[in-house]
């Protein structure tokens, strides 16, 4: 009793002292208990669709951001992975009936092993030819999925794929679960050393050259990881979908990754996310209008971009929080003091 | 003999894009995804100018590739002179731009195929082939126009602006060129090739609003494959690619579903050998 007292206490604190004081924190917190307490006001299956695919987008768009935001290395073929992901685990499931929680860390394995044989040839580019050069593969790909129909299932897909859960509420919970742990993974590697090692890489390649860090390793793991991540979203997608087709491969799969990415700023892990759940529904729900929809996405993402060219969460950020001049830790705008060093803001 | 036409026609059309979409890049460093939805527009034009309105065709491609040029030196000033620091913004700013575009042709002329009217009808047979007047005028044309630029770059003042701008941009401001207003010039340069590639183009292939993702792909291999900013890299990757794709379509069955592949696979082996594509030089890296 004592015990559990004592953790609660300290709980409190740690919420109070670490959560409380800054708003971002306090937004990412509210974000998890809303997600996680949705079943509790509405089981709307239309609803529970929505935000489960969302999700799935969610962990594509972090993993863009975790290659391409951080190293600087454009991936604009980030389509190869997801695809691959899917189709791996679809034809897993439906050839070997490997159950999906066999079927969708495989299919991701298999986008790992992607990441190394785009890697490979593509890390000699650089800058906008690394760019171009990935953006061929999906489309080389998908080539290969129209010429042999046998395998793949050709423009139909691989259909009838198994569901992870059955019951609409126990789905929900195991994608909004795995989504919260792997972005949180995710946020995680970029805070670690190896995170501040591709950061440095995109700022400036040839200076941690010659810091003595192998920077092509470094680059081709952060291929490795994001083709990980972007491969499970990919098993995971077509498990929900119960399809996987030849629209996972499509340029503007591509495409709309990187638009929710920089839409939401880049380097941040959590821009693409917000982003991704500010876009992805608002395109769902814009339904009174179909024929003027992507219309709307575009011109919503062009608004934004012209007056927040750094990304839209950035920039919300930099409202509500400044950071200290002298020990650089973020506090809310409103105080006119440091929370730790007391040093005068602004 | 098919393989050497339709290698000819995809390789000039390939070839005008490119330069087109090389030469903006090379001034402004600005990737215009747009590029080929530029193309797309300027076929929608003449279709609606020729079909609807009963214009000359002559005519026809002369308005549209106004428009064209107008609308790109509109989205240039006011859509990504903005943002040109922030080269990620200005990628996604291109993207929706195209996807606009898309979108307009869309509600417009709704999603049908459509087809224009070849300025000259007929056809001779060579070896057996027939090869109409429209796809040798089509060529004639652009290599014309190929020539004209030649010259506009490497013989008049404002092309040397353009090429040592491509080349360095600090050092050629320093010598006083300014650099945003032949920025813009550069963009409505290209951006009218981009339009006159599609006013040609126009009667040989068939029209709907996702015309431009095709070419798009293809124009960046070629871009790629000759080295960025590269005039004679791009025109003669443009047509290895192009025969490349008539071969794959005429030899192999289910070719049609490859094309695409095969001539990316060879982008990527040749970038394998040569990382800045056949004629590009490596540019120094911009720090």
């Amino acid at each position: 009793m004592v015990a559990a007292g004592l953790y609660l206490k300290r709980f409190y604190t740690v919420v109070r002292k670490e959560v409380l004081v800054l708003p971002s924190r306090i937004i990412v917190a509210l974000f998890f208990i809303v997600l996680l307490g949705m079943p509790l006001i509405s089981r709307n299956p239309y609803l529970i669709r929505v935000i489960v695919l969302t999700s799935i987008f969610a962990i594509l768009a972090a993993s863009w951001d975790l290659l391409s935001g951080f190293t600087g290395q454009m991936n604009f073929g980030h389509a190869l992975f997801f695809g691959v992901g899917a189709y791996t685990s679809a034809l897993l499931n439906i050839h070997l009936h490997l159950p999906p929680w066999g079927s969708v860390p495989l299919g991701a394995a298999a986008a790992v092993l992607t990441g190394l044989i785009v890697g490979i040839p593509c890390l000699r580019l650089k800058h906008t030819y690394l760019a171009l050069t990935t953006m061929a593969f999906p489309i080389i790909l998908m080539g290969i999925v129209f010429a042999l129909p046998d395998v793949t299932g050709g423009e139909l897909g691989i259909s009838g794929l198994q569901r992870i859960s059955n019951s609409l509420i126990g789905n929900y919970y195991i994608y909004i679960v795995i989504m919260l742990v792997l972005c949180t993974i995710m946020w995680k590697i970029t805070d670690s050393h190896t995170g501040i090692i591709f950061h440095a890489i995109r700022e400036d390649e040839l200076a941690v050259k010659a810091s003595g860090i192998n920077t092509t390793r470094y680059k081709l793991l952060a291929f490795c990881l994001s083709g990980f991540f972007a491969g499970i979203s990919g098993g995971l997608y077509a498990h929900y979908m119960r399809i996987a087709g030849p629209s996972t491969l499509e340029v503007s799969m591509s495409f709309s990754v990187v638009i929710w990415a920089v839409f939401g700023g880049m380097a941040t892990i959590y821009g693409p996310v917000a982003a991704v759940f500010i876009l992805f529904p608002l395109l769902e729900f814009v339904r009174f209008w179909p024929e003027y929809r992507t219309m709307i996405f575009a011109v919503v993402v062009l608004l934004i971009l012209l007056y927040m060219p750094e990304g839209l969460i950035p920039w919300v950020r930099d409202k509500i929080e400044k950071g200290c001049p002298r020990c650089k830790i973020r506090n809310v705008a409103t105080r006119k003091t440091c929370r730790v060093c007391t040093a005068g803001l602004d | 003999m098919n393989i050497i036409i339709t290698g000819l026609i995809t390789g000039s059309m390939l070839a005008l894009l490119a330069i087109s979409f090389s030469l903006i890049f090379g001034v402004a460093r600005i990737v215009n995804i747009a590029h080929t939805a530029f193309y797309m527009v300027a076929a929608y034009c003449i279709f609606s100018l020729t079909g609807k309105f009963g214009l000359n065709p002559v005519a026809g491609m002369m308005i549209a590739v106004v428009v064209v040029t107008v609308l790109g030196l509109l989205a240039y000033k006011f859509l990504i002179d903005p943002i040109r620091e922030h080269e990620a913004a200005v990628l996604i700013a291109t993207i929706a731009l195209a996807m606009i575009f898309q979108e307009a042709v869309m509600l417009i002329f709704t999603g049908d195929y459509r087809t224009v009217s070849a300025l000259i009808e007929g056809y001779f047979i060579v070896t057996g082939v027939k090869v109409f007047y429209q796809q040798v005028l089509t060529f004639g044309v652009v290599l014309v126009i190929l020539g004209i630029l030649w010259v506009l770059l490497m013989k008049t003042k404002l092309g040397l602006a353009i090429r040592s701008t491509a080349e360095d941009r600090e050092v050629a401001n320093l010598m006083g060129m300014n650099d945003s207003r032949l920025a813009m010039i550069t963009m409505g340069i290209s951006v009218a090739l981009a339009g006159f590639t599609g006013a040609v183009l126009a009667p040989l292939t068939v029209l709907s609003p996702y015309m431009w993702m095709e070419p798009l792909i293809m124009m960046m291999a070629v871009v790629v494959l000759g080295g960025l900013g590269s005039i004679k890299g791009s025109f003669v990757a443009a047509y290895i690619l192009g025969f490349t794709e008539a071969l794959v379509v005429f030899m192999i069955p289910k070719g049609a579903f490859l094309k695409g592949s095969v001539a990316l696979s060879i982008m990527i082996l040749v970038l394998l050998l040569r990382p800045e594509g056949l004629f590009g030089i490596s540019f120094e890296e911009e720090r």
